[in-house]
């Protein structure tokens, strides 16, 4: 229950963030969700999108240096303490989270947290143990 | 393997010295009587040519200096009549007026002999194909190179720089077996050749001479495995000839002076005292055989040492090593002297790291800044932030360690440094002292 996250290198200038999101509309790539870290210098942004191969190859062609990571989406109710269970849970399976984002849902009363792990395989089985709903990549591009 | 001229070229030392004080001799006799800058100088330090008696009398002879070059433009160090001049090449002119070399017919002969003699260091015979991509104009580049294949009966394609996608056609359709560019340029091209889908281990080049600005053993290494050719260093500048005063043979292990022609020395740039063989200095040059605007003892501000082992090529000529900065692009960073070559050579060990960094110099509060820009590239790249920070701090570290500076890295995106097609722009220096 991988999903592909794009991931695109931006250097603090003005506008670069607006390229990437023009380059990919003009190739009509839709996306789920983003996050955006930064630092003084740089700042990596972070894509769900509905179609990430040709998303990356379009970026690519466009002189952008990008990556490809597997996440992991966890699908919780909306509500208070929907994303304090699931950490909750990893907490105590002693699961380390590199950094996470996350979106409502527009046609459920859903919440999806995407994280991102250095051991994916592991904490995937963990995961999966543990009765977290985790959703795939058609599910997410279809929400 | 040929060596073009192997008479000149292997003489022993006992003759080459012979050679070169005859020369020294008709040279400083000549100037004295021709040119009244030279004539000048030497009444100045109380040296007549009458003190001249060997090649050992050099460090008698006045500098000449780039600012001496500008201040006689256009030709004020001209020794011949005006009417034995057949080309005129000049320097850019970028930091003021520009340096002129007016050539006799006989300078036009020496510069395509010496050309010869560096094409030949690579193996250069009468089948093989140059393509030429350093400037024709007044540059001395483009027809330096020229001139050289032309004296052995190679093909020349005098494509001159730029049109990068034009010359990689050029590279596949006419064979190209040498080519002939700045270092920066070459990687340039290697990058737009990988673009375009372009094997370079399925061309024909086998050879390439580099120079026109200081380059790294350790970009040799990157250029040769990119373009799968045998890289050569090769030196030359307007003031003396333009290209041809040294080159590298297949041995790789330092430039041949064409020392029966252009006499070397490496003084200490602060004293001007003349140093020994193997010690390190600025490079001093002398034109023994030029006619048009031959120059005595010019300072070339190129830091090298001369080395005097015995060259398994066969040929005799001392070699220079290759530069190792010029005492004007030396970088003073709070009191440390640092050249961009050897930040260059830090950067190449860093796993994954492109040679593309520009250095940014700056001033605040009293203090000297330097940051290290370095292009990110998909093998380093991370959707971490602290994978991509850890590699700024790498480098800032290995920096330290080898040269004691501090410096700030900062990634930067690909293609954001400027590609010159010519010399590739390393430094900026925004410090207003």
């Amino acid at each position: 229950m991988k999903i592909k996250q794009i991931s695109v290198f931006i250097e603090n200038k003005e506008g670069r963030l607006y390229e990437v999101s023009k380059t990919l509309t003009d190739n009509n790539i839709n996306l789920r969700a983003l996050s955006l870290a930064e630092t003084s210098d740089f700042g990596i942004l972070r894509l769900i999108v509905d179609k990430p191969d040709e998303a990356l190859q379009i970026l690519k062609s466009n002189d952008f240096t990008v990556g490809l990571t597997n996440v992991v989406a966890v699908e919780v109710p909306d509500q208070t303490g929907g994303l304090a269970s699931v950490l909750a849970i990893m907490e105590k399976a002693d699961i380390n989270v590199e950094y996470m984002y996350a979106f409502v849902e527009k046609s459920s009363n859903n919440a999806v947290l995407i994280f991102r792990f250095d051991n994916l395989e592991e904490v995937l089985h963990t995961l999966q143990e543990k009765g977290l709903k985790m959703l795939s990549e058609d599910e997410v591009v279809s929400l | 393997m040929t060596i073009w001229n192997k008479k000149d070229e292997t003489l022993d030392k006992t003759e080459l010295q012979k050679l070169q004080s005859s020369r020294l001799i008709k040279l400083a006799d000549k100037l004295y009587k021709t040119v009244s800058f030279y004539k000048n100088k030497m009444d100045e330090l109380g040296i007549k040519p009458s003190d001249i008696k060997d090649i050992s009398d050099i460090s008698k002879l006045p500098f000449t200096t780039k600012d001496d070059m500008r201040e006689t433009y256009p030709l004020g160090l001209l020794a011949v009549d005006r009417s034995d001049i057949v080309e005129i090449h000049t320097s850019s002119g970028t930091t003021g007026k520009p340096v002129v070399d007016a050539y006799t017919q006989g300078d036009i002969d020496l510069w395509s002999e010496v050309m010869a003699r560096t094409l030949s260091m690579g193996d250069i015979g009468p089948s093989d194909t140059v393509q030429n991509a350093y400037g024709y104009g007044l540059f001395t580049g483009g027809l330096g190179v020229h001139y050289g294949t032309r004296k052995i009966g190679a093909n020349i394609i005098p494509i001159s720089g730029g049109n990068t996608k034009r010359q990689l056609s050029v590279m596949q359709d006419f064979e190209t077996t040498a080519l002939t560019c700045t270092p920066s340029y070459c990687l340039y091209l290697a990058e737009i050749g990988k673009e375009m889908g372009i094997d370079f281990k399925k061309t024909t080049v086998k050879v390439g001479f580099f120079g026109a600005e200081p380059w790294s053993e350790s970009m040799r290494t990157e250029i040769e495995e990119k373009l799968s050719l045998k890289a050569l260093d090769i030196y030359g500048l307007t003031e003396i000839i333009g290209p041809g005063v040294a080159s590298e043979c297949l041995e790789q292990n330092g430039l041949h002076i064409f020392e029966d022609h252009f006499y070397p020395e490496i003084i200490d740039p602060e004293t001007g005292e003349q140093l020994p063989d193997g010690e390190k200095g600025e490079l001093v040059i002398t034109t023994l055989t030029k006619e048009g605007t031959p120059i005595i003892r010019y300072r070339t501000r190129d830091i090298t040492y001369l080395e005097t082992t015995k060259c398994p090529c066969g040929r005799t000529h001392r070699r220079m090593h290759r530069l190792l900065g010029r005492t004007d692009d030396m970088l003073i960073i709070r009191g440390v002297n640092v050249f961009p070559s050897q930040i260059e050579h830090v950067l190449f060990k860093v796993k994954g790291v492109e040679p593309h960094y520009q250095l940014v110099v700056d001033r605040k509060n009293q203090l000297d800044f330097l940051e290290v820009q370095v292009e990110i590239n998909e093998r380093i790249f991370s959707d971490e932030i602290k994978k991509l920070e850890s590699i700024e701090k790498t480098i800032e570290h290995d920096l330290y360690t080898s040269l004691g500076i501090h410096t700030k890295v900062k990634l930067v995106e690909p293609k954001s440094i400027q590609r010159s097609e010519g010399k590739a722009k390393r430094v900026i220096d925004k410090r207003k002292i």
